[in-house]
């Protein structure tokens, strides 16, 4: 049942995020993406994280609605004035892309999680009763790192908006 | 997974549903009544008595009406519209806890449809893709007024969500857990919430009310400027669809002020009732004024609205923002300061 499951939500999952890539409107494209980040958290809810598939929808959705807003407001959206990227920039970004993931993987592969004492125990390390202590105890170096990074983009996006002084 | 909780769970869910439904229509007969009363006027009272019938006849107006579409060529983004602003507005009932445990069958059935862990972090996961309806269908309407009306209701949305959640947190902070029920059950025991957050609680209602695009945040409605708003090009039941989650929505939020705020189905005096009279009769009274708390607050809704008029967007942008954020941050910090100093 389960296992049926899975297959109709990686089914969804891919073929959102081809039509998110392909569709040559850009506001298809966020709605597929939309979709496709729903059905990444029913994957989340099949491990029974319920936090993570919650956080997960608040923040993509939101995020996605910005995303929206700025191609709305933003962008150009006549498909005549559009100028496309060379094709070295776009084999240049899909390496670089495959280089990060083979960087990740192989970081993550070898990578024990934090949880045996949790497992062993037999808690539902889910919750978010427990999941906050592993946070804050066994991953507190990693969860300050992203806070660092979050901050660090927020300060860059809030100098990018800033008008610049005409000297 | 055994029938008897299938079926449990499936009364419940319809019994939710249909008082969601039920409160929705009659919310409709209930604003024009409170507006005629506000303007001294005699409101809706040809259909039925007392005008109770007019949701009946709206809604078998709106059924007959003409179906039209717009010059669109996203046909099926355009019907997907009411349909997400429709179900947005239906699920959050899910996980509100509309009263504690009934002895019925020799079995305790928990009056809640769903008990998770994470029932606060749901409601804001639904309140931020419950735009999508609204923004998508204006999109798809191929309009520029509705076009405008959806941005202004997103970016809307999307600030005053902030506000919310910080003015959550220092509940949270409070309860110390995520789910509605223990929010509530917290409070049964140590005092409603309103007495200890009222800063938390003025925040949550403003933002409310910005959430559920009411006067005087309902920028998106603005008719002087916008003709109708989102939904000028719908007619028929695709616009009683929007026209009605903003009632469904509207009853949900009040639920969710009174479950957070107001101590849920806790009255004063149910230990006494739950030892003296059985727990079901505890439990129905309990609900009861649960309900009582949602009327008041839907009727709140409608007081202000005939009461205080439209904002202009740049003062809304600039309340969100420059007041209700920092307010908010604020009260975390004295939540903070008081928890630490007085346990």
């Amino acid at each position: 049942m389960l296992l049926y499951v899975f297959y109709i939500l990686s089914a969804i999952t891919l073929g959102t995020a081809f039509l998110t890539v392909i569709s040559k409107n850009a506001i298809h494209s966020a709605i597929y993406l939309v979709v496709c980040f729903f059905s990444l958290a029913g994957h989340y809810l099949l491990f029974n994280a319920q936090f993570l598939a919650v956080v997960h929808i608040i923040v993509y959705a939101g995020a996605i609605m910005v995303l929206l807003l700025f191609t709305l407001m933003l962008m150009n959206l006549n498909n005549e004035d559009e100028t496309s990227k060379p094709l070295y920039t776009k084999f240049a970004a899909v390496i670089s892309a495959g280089l990060l993931c083979l960087v990740l993987i192989a970081a993550l592969r070898k990578a024990l999680p934090e949880n045996i004492e949790y497992v062993n125990s037999g808690t539902d390390f889910q919750s978010i009763k427990v999941l906050g202590k592993v946070l804050l105890n066994e991953y507190a170096v990693p969860f300050e790192f992203a806070s660092v990074l979050l901050l660090v983009s927020m300060i860059g996006a809030v100098l990018i908006s800033k008008k610049e002084e005409k000297i | 997974m055994d029938s008897v909780f299938i079926i449990e769970k499936s009364a419940i869910i319809v019994a939710v549903f249909a008082l969601t439904m039920l409160m929705a229509m009659y919310s409709t007969w209930a604003e024009r009544k409170v507006a005629a009363f506000l303007q001294d006027r005699v409101g809706p009272n040809r259909a039925g008595w007392g005008g109770l019938l007019q949701p009946l006849a709206d809604g078998a107006k709106l059924f007959t009406k003409e179906e039209f579409f717009p010059n669109t060529p996203n046909k099926f983004l355009f019907i997907l519209g009411p349909f997400i602003a429709m179900s947005t507005a239906l699920i959050t009932s899910a996980v509100i806890p509309w009263g504690d445990k009934i002895h019925v069958f020799g079995k305790d059935v928990l009056l809640q449809a769903t008990d998770i862990d994470v029932s606060v972090l749901y409601v804001f996961g639904v309140l931020s893709i419950g735009v999508y309806g609204i923004m998508i269908g204006a999109w798809a309407s191929n309009n520029k007024y509705s076009l405008m009306s959806a941005v202004r209701a997103s970016s809307q949305m999307i600030s005053y969500e902030v506000a919310m959640g910080l003015a959550m947190i220092s509940i949270l902070m409070m309860s110390g857990s995520l789910s509605l029920k223990e929010i509530t059950v917290m409070q049964a025991n140590d005092g409603w919430n309103i007495f200890y957050q009222p800063l938390a609680f003025i925040i949550f209602l403003i933002c409310s009310f910005a959430e559920t695009n009411r006067t005087p945040f309902d920028l998106a409605e603005c008719e002087s400027e916008l003709i109708g708003g989102y939904h000028t090009e719908y007619s028929s039941m695709k616009m009683g669809f929007y026209l009605f989650a903003e009632y469904a929505n509207m009853f949900i939020s009040s639920a969710i002020l009174s479950v957070v705020f107001l101590g849920g189905y806790h009255f004063p005096g149910m230990d006494w009732v739950n030892a003296n009279w059985g727990i079901n009769i505890g439990a129905i009274l309990g609900f009861l004024a649960l309900f009582a708390k949602i009327c008041f607050f839907i009727f709140f809704y409608m007081w202000v609205r005939w009461t205080i008029p439209r904002f202009r967007y740049d003062q809304l942008m600039h309340l969100g923002w420059k007041i209700l954020i920092p307010l908010a941050v604020i009260n975390i910090i004295i939540t903070g300061i008081v928890m630490v100093l007085f346990k």
